[in-house]
């Protein structure tokens, strides 16, 4: 690690390398905090070349390297390595080039996902991904995680608004991946790898014209069910809003407790549906949206038309995660997804979940697209419900599971939830997503022991071992 | 030739009783069972994925180069395979498409035609936003060659309407990624890499997509300008407005033929007539609204064996693009049709009896004249004699991560070998 220290130093100077235990430990976590670990070291590169240098250079002492953006991350994707270096973006943050006649940005990694829009919009111009995190996370870990947010049910995640990357190879070698090569799509491969398949160092992000018209409806149900029936009839409506988002009782009492976000009273479920695009389509689906929500129940609609009104309608969506510090001292944020339809079933089950484990749990999701946030509460001061809650957490997993979703829609398996990816995949599938990770990093030093459950070497990897060579197979059936 | 136990000497009986034993739908080739002129020894159409699975195992244990096809529109798409024993139909890979209409998704069989689950999905007022150029496009073939059409613009393509694949690998292996939600970002989404593969990585035997609601109404806004330069400049001016246009398209028959730009608007009835006379703003007074699309709408400008070329390029270089097409088309003496997207996608086609000279001079120079803007042209088809004289794809930045990508999942360049850039 010292000889590898002073490597860096020679490549970055002084003040781009940390080693100093004190400053190290900074690093040690990224949003999900259970799980701690203090770097080797940590460097601060200003170029894509110092990344390649720095990269070659681990590649040399067979040392491992994980790349760091702001570290919001919430599954610890970013969790460094004693053994290893921690490439960190934060110096890496210019905005190179809003190209408007384009409808392109082209940024460096470390610049915030808020930042993009604030540069495009005096153009008329956004970066339509916003991951609740915006204000801070960085556009590579957007990448790496392919982020979302709650307007990605009409405009998608990450991967459908990155045009090209350029990224530091696990070789060491500086590429682009996309910007019109035919083939293979390795951009759309690398978007959502979390960081294993190479770091990005530039990104050509695609900018969206702000709408003419956006128009937000705040309901209030006596509970989810019939906020539920209200989602339905939306999406059956042949309506695709910007955004559906809902919140239980529990959700709502922790964001009145945080941020007096004054729901409508007695409300059991609140559901905020927003509408955007050109006036006249948003007018006209608008009043539909109002009728199906009466019709379902709702028992008051508020309507947001400007935007200081529409930031008080998803205040209290916005800061439900750590809203609910309010009401509990410690929780789980879970991330999961249901195929829509299933929702009102997964949602009863994990009430029923709630109730033999003596948990609470807070619902907030993005409904139309099934995408459940359950906050498991629990008081890490009671002997044992710091386990129950775990238990929860994961049994809600196996919910998603059950009913044909997904362990996570946009937080990213990391560390986190790598056990958990044989229970939506078999051997076989992980193993052709192995033959990928060994096509970029067969030294599986790129961000090591993330996304998969027990790493294998890539010499070891199953569908080669299997993959009978032509030389062999020719004449030598017995070997089937 | 009979391609049972008495086959010739080298292993042919044992090959055909591997290929019988594999799957109930097999025979030897006959005449025509080739692709891009290289002939098959065997065509195999399995029944569902148990059986291709079956097929790619014995095709492995006895080396057998496979090349998958489906209705066979682009099958002379890409480079001739570099060899070929079997050809493997999907057009038994078609059954029940599993369409969840409260879910907005559907998981479909490769084998199927667009045409044919648009009517499935329309019964439910849904479809899948992908357009296909060719008019005949199985799923699996769109997929593996990633086309696109018109609606590409709002859209995206493909590879953005994709949830999850199930794809037999070439060792035999039934793998699935991604699911059935919209929303999921567990491992890799090795969908993405299947999308534009050209068949080199696998047999994709089902797709899961997301889709998208019919809309109550659309229209067609249609001009037609003398000069390259306007048409290129009202177009560009309609992708960045208020309007949301699903797509805008050009068209031109030659060289300074005069071009056609129409627009695509799609919404509730109130809305698309105002945004309509909102387009015709832009596209000046005597452009027209209807109902129906332009004859030449979302077609290939040549499908009938003809050189076929896509150029891509940013968004606001149309107006270049156009005379640099224009340019490379004087010079090389041929005459290009143009049709695509204002999104940046064109596709240019020459007759079928071009003299084979032209092209070979045509496509370099476009090359040379695109490179500074931005562009990229890759050859999608070339007859027989056209096809050696030319460099199908022009350069690739990413191809030796291509390679080693390859080289994991096919490291006998068993299926469709060749097809595709570098050998690949
Ligand atoms: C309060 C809060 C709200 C959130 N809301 C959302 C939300 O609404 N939607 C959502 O999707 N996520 C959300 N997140 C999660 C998180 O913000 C995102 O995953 C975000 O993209 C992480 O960005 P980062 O810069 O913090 O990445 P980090 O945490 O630093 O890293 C995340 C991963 O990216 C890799 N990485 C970082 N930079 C690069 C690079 N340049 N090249 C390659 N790999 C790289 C890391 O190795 C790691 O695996 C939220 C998090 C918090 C704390």
């Amino acid at each position: 690690m010292r000889a590898l220290a002073e490597r860096f130093r020679e490549i970055l100077g002084d003040d781009g390398v940390i080693t100093d235990p004190v400053r190290l430990r900074t690093y040690e976590c990224d949003g999900l905090t259970v799980h701690r670990a203090t770097p080797g070291i940590v460097v601060l590169p200003g170029t894509a070349e110092q990344i390649a240098e720095i990269v070659r250079e681990c590649n040399a002492a067979r040392t491992p390297y994980i790349a760091r953006g702001s570290g919001t991350g919430l599954s610890g994707g970013a969790l460094p390595r004693a053994d290893g270096v921690l490439i960190v973006t934060s110096r890496m943050r210019r905005i190179i080039e809003i190209d408007v006649a384009n409808q392109r940005a082209v940024v460096e990694p470390g610049v915030t996902n808020l930042a993009i829009s604030q540069a495009a919009r005096p153009h008329g111009y956004y970066y339509a991904p916003d991951p609740s995190s915006q204000q801070i996370c960085s556009i590579g870990g957007n990448v790496a995680e392919n982020s979302g947010g709650a307007h990605c049910l009409k405009y998608g995640f990450t991967v459908n608004h990155v045009l090209a990357c350029e990224i530091v190879t696990p070789d060491g070698e500086i590429t682009w991946l996309g910007g019109g090569d035919p083939g293979y799509d390795l951009l759309g491969a690398f978007i959502g790898s979390e960081g294993t398949l190479g770091i990005a160092t530039k990104v050509v992000v695609r900018l969206t014209r702000t709408p003419e018209a956006v128009l937000t409806l705040l309901a209030a149900f006596d509970g989810i069910e019939r906020g539920g029936r209200a989602v339905s009839a939306i999406i059956g409506a042949g309506i695709v809003p910007a955004a559906i988002e809902m919140m239980d009782a529990l959700a709502i009492e922790a964001a009145e407790a945080a941020v007096g976000c004054g729901y409508p009273e007695g409300a059991g479920a609140v559901l905020i549906v927003e509408l955007d695009g050109p006036e006249a389509e948003v007018r006209h689906q608008f009043e539909r949206v109002e009728t199906i929500c009466a019709e379902a129940g709702a028992f008051e609609l508020r309507v947001a038309r400007d935007d200081a009104e529409r930031a008080a309608v998803w205040t209290g969506r916005k800061s439900a995660f750590a809203a609910v510090g309010r009401i509990s001292p410690a929780y789980i944020v879970q991330d999961g997804v249901v195929p829509r339809t299933a929702l009102p079933e997964v949602l009863a089950a994990i009430d029923a979940l709630s109730a033999d484990y003596g948990i609470r749990v807070a619902n907030v999701f993005h409904a139309g697209d099934g995408n459940l946030h359950p906050l498991v509460l629990f008081d890490d001061a009671v002997p044992g419900e710091g386990t129950r809650a775990e238990e929860v957490s994961g049994r809600i997993l196996d919910l998603c599971v059950e009913h044909g979703g997904s362990i996570t829609g946009e937080h990213g398996v990391g560390v986190d939830k790598s056990r958990y990816m044989t229970k939506m995949f078999g051997d076989d599938d992980l193993d052709t997503m192995q033959l990928l990770r060994c096509a970029f990093d067969p030294m599986n030093l790129c961000n090591p022991g993330k996304v998969f459950p027990t790493p294998r070497l890539c010499g070891e990897a199953p569908g080669v071992r299997r993959g009978v060579h032509p030389l062999v197979a020719s004449g030598e059936a017995e070997l089937f | 030739m009979d391609g049972g136990a008495t086959g010739p000497a080298g292993g042919h009986g044992d090959v055909g009783a591997a290929l019988r034993a594999a799957c109930a739908d097999v025979r030897p080739a006959g005449e025509g069972d080739a692709v891009s002129g290289v002939a098959a020894s065997w065509v195999v159409t399995p029944r569902s994925a148990e059986e291709a699975a079956a097929v790619m195992r014995a095709s492995a244990r006895h080396d057998l180069a496979v090349v998958p096809t489906g209705a066979g529109t682009k099958l002379d798409w890409g480079a001739p395979p570099n060899r070929l024993d079997v050809i493997l139909r999907t057009s038994g890979l078609t059954g029940d498409v599993e369409h969840a209409p409260g879910d907005l998704v559907a998981r479909v069989p490769a084998g199927m035609a667009l045409s044919d689950l648009a009517g499935v999905l329309a019964e439910h007022g849904q479809q899948l936003v992908l357009d296909d150029p060719t008019g005949s496009a199985t799923v699996g073939g769109a997929l593996a060659t990633a086309t696109a059409g018109p609606r590409r613009l709002l859209y995206g393509t493909a590879r953005d309407l994709l949830i999850g694949i199930t794809v037999v690998r070439p060792d035999g292996a039934i793998t699935r990624s991604g699911g059935k939600v919209v929303k999921n970002v567990a491992g890799y989404d090795l969908g993405k890499l299947y999308t534009g593969s050209y068949g080199t990585l696998g047999l994709i035997v089902d797709a899961t997509f997301r889709l998208h609601p019919l809309p109550a109404a659309r229209a067609f806004v249609t001009a037609v300008y003398a000069g390259a330069e306007e048409a290129a400049r009202a177009a560009h001016q309609v992708a960045g407005s208020q309007a949301v246009a699903s797509a805008v398209e050009v068209e031109r028959t030659g060289p300074g033929a005069p071009v056609s730009v129409a627009v695509l608007l799609e919404g509730v009835p109130e809305g698309v007539a105002a945004r309509s006379q909102a387009v015709r703003r832009i596209l000046g007074y005597d452009s027209q609204v209807a109902a129906d699309p332009p004859v030449w709408w979302g077609r290939l400008p040549s499908l009938d064996g003809g050189v076929l070329v896509e150029v891509t390029f940013p968004l606001s270089a149309l107006g270049r693009v156009l005379a640099a097409i224009d340019e490379a088309a004087g010079r090389a003496g041929a005459r290009p049709a143009v049709r695509g997207s204002g999104a940046g996608a064109l596709c240019l086609g020459l007759l079928p009896d071009v003299e084979p000279s032209v092209p070979a001079e045509f496509v370099p120079l476009l090359r040379a004249e695109l490179g500074p803007l931005g562009g990229h042209v890759v050859v999608r088809r070339a007859p027989d004699p056209v096809r050696p004289r030319l460099d199908l794809w022009g350069p690739v930045a990413a191809l030796p991560l291509m390679r080693r990508v390859k080289e994991r999942f096919d490291p006998g360049y068993r299926v469709s070998p060749g097809r595709f850039a570098g050998g690949i």
